[in-house]
């Protein structure tokens, strides 16, 4: 109960923090939106001269980008970790945590929180509405559980992922500039599988498992069978992924000590 | 007074040179990016001779060296600024002997500089060790894609200065300079050449700048252009860099009345 009202408190603030400069709220997510839609746009002219990809066809494509497009925006609401290193341990803000009772990792999160990332989760659910419409999906009343399992599987490994890197930054002194790579990585996730070659799609399902934020879950909307494997294995890689990553945090955190004056 | 503008494209580029270890993984970040395109276009053509003018091998190419461009031209300008007519720097700026726009570019120009030996040219030849990449086998070839580079160059920092001298008029643009981040990425056929759209959206594009910063010189290096296209693209350059002086130039001579200072 003590981590919901730190919870509600922090979201007040930053609330009131974003509400005096509204005018920047907005530009923040029109330039979402815009960049959101920029790989829609892709999609659709790509499909304008073909009509499969790889057995994929546009309307299949662009339900699996909307749906990424949900656990990426939650995940970005509560992992901002890209300045953690630079701004906790480098800056030494981690001492300022470390003293305070509540779990650090916790308290991070809620310092980085970036709720109008959420703005996403609609763009997504438009995509991916329409995108379902245009193909006629059956939806059974456990397709949303479904749905909201896969999703939150998703977030959970993406940032399972992030705090493990972050978690770097308490063993290493110097930036490493390894999360912005995996960033990039991460929008190979946002295709089929099938495209890539073999060695790709090993690391894109069991090393740095994006393809569990995409595809995989999508492919139980489509009745993709075939994939049904990896659909049902989507919430124990994101357990797994998280239990690493927090495990990893924890363990940089015992051995911190300190580079901030 | 040259030498003055020299001396500022030297001091960028030792400055960019003190951090040059922050460039590696940018190498990298480019070719994550570049192999991703490049696995999604195989997938795309697969078996498809030829689709919008480039053949599949032609189109690896034009992918990576786009975005090998896009580490030289890419530049900040337009933030710094921002930042500086915010915090009111610019006035000091404005009173020195020099034209401070002229200024900007030149620091774009030893940013560019730096970039195009430290990040493009190795970068490209880390990308040719993964993907098939066909480099042009003329020497006129690499010639005209030299100049349609450098165009490409000014057409871009240009642009970069108008969105910078809008902050005068908007106090907080951001949110525009973020926009035309996407924006140019989208329309200058860095993600997408611009022979791909649907003829509606070319015939527009084929009048708005953006196309001259990554798709007509992505077009030659890729072999896409006979020789008398290639003249033609150049003129299109040519016609973009004098064109976006004129808006430019108009709105540099109004801000300087508009200043207003917001820091102090």
């Amino acid at each position: 109960m003590f981590y919901g009202e730190l919870f509600f408190d922090y979201l007040k603030q930053y609330l009131k923090t974003k509400l005096a400069y509204r005018l920047d709220l907005l530009n923040e997510l029109i330039s979402d939106f815009i960049s959101q839609i920029v790989n829609l746009v892709f999609i659709l002219v790509v499909f304008q001269h073909t009509n499969f990809i790889k057995g994929w066809s546009q309307q299949e494509i662009i339900f699996i980008y909307g749906f990424f497009l949900i656990p990426f925006a939650v995940f970005s609401t509560f992992f901002n970790f890209w300045e953690f290193q630079e701004k906790y341990i480098i800056k030494g803000e981690m001492d300022r945590i470390l003293t305070r009772p509540a779990h650090h990792l916790f308290q991070v999160v809620l310092e980085t929180m970036d709720p109008e990332s959420l703005a996403g989760v609609f763009t997504g659910l438009i995509i991916m509405g329409y995108a379902g419409y245009q193909l006629d999906l059956e939806i059974a009343w456990y397709d949303p559980f479904v749905f909201v399992l896969l999703v939150l599987s998703g977030v959970f490994l993406y940032g399972g992922v992030y705090i493990a890197i972050a978690s770097l930054g308490f063993f290493i002194d110097a930036k490493t500039g390894i999360s912005p790579m995996i960033y990039n990585i991460q929008s190979y996730g946002r295709y089929p599988v099938d495209i890539y070659n073999k060695v790709i799609r090993f690391v894109l399902t069991w090393i740095l498992p994006f393809a569990f934020v995409g595809v995989y879950p999508s492919a139980y909307f489509l009745g993709r069978e075939d994939l049904f494997v990896y659909v049902w294995i989507t919430p124990v890689m994101g357990i797994v992924f998280f239990v690493i990553g927090v495990w990893l945090w924890n363990l940089g955190v015992k051995n911190y000590r300190g580079a901030g004056s | 007074m040259p030498s003055m503008y020299l001396e500022m494209i030297r001091i960028r580029f030792l400055m960019m040179l003190a951090y040059r270890v922050n460039y590696y993984s940018g190498i990298i970040i480019y070719s994550i990016n570049i192999g991703a395109y490049y696995f999604l276009w195989d997938a795309i053509y697969s078996g498809q001779g030829s689709m919008g003018g480039l053949t599949p091998s032609q189109m690896t190419t034009y992918v990576a060296i786009s975005w090998m461009a896009r580490a030289f031209y890419f530049n900040n300008i337009d933030r710094e600024m921002a930042l500086e007519i915010k915090d009111g720097k610019v006035a000091i700026e404005m009173i020195r002997p020099y034209n401070y726009l002229a200024v900007k570019m030149m620091q774009a120009l030893g940013e560019g500089i730096f970039r195009l030996l430290f990040f493009s040219v190795p970068g490209m030849l880390i990308v040719a060790l993964f993907f098939p990449l066909t480099f042009p086998s003329s020497p006129e070839t690499w010639g005209w894609y030299s100049v349609s580079l450098a165009l490409s160059f000014l057409i871009n920092t240009e642009i970069n200065l108008i969105t910078g001298v809008l902050t005068f008029f908007l106090l907080n643009n951001e949110g525009l300079m973020r926009a035309k981040r996407v924006v140019v990425d989208l329309f200058s056929g860095l993600i997408l050449p611009i022979s791909f759209y649907p003829g509606w959206a070319q015939s527009i594009l084929h009048f708005l700048p953006f196309q001259a910063i990554s798709y007509l010189p992505g077009m030659i290096f890729a072999g896409a252009m006979g020789n008398e296209q290639i003249g033609g693209a150049i003129l299109i350059q040519l016609i973009w860099v004098v064109v976006l002086l004129l808006p430019l130039y108009l709105m540099w001579i109004k801000a300087k009345n508009a200043l207003v200072v917001q820091g102090g």
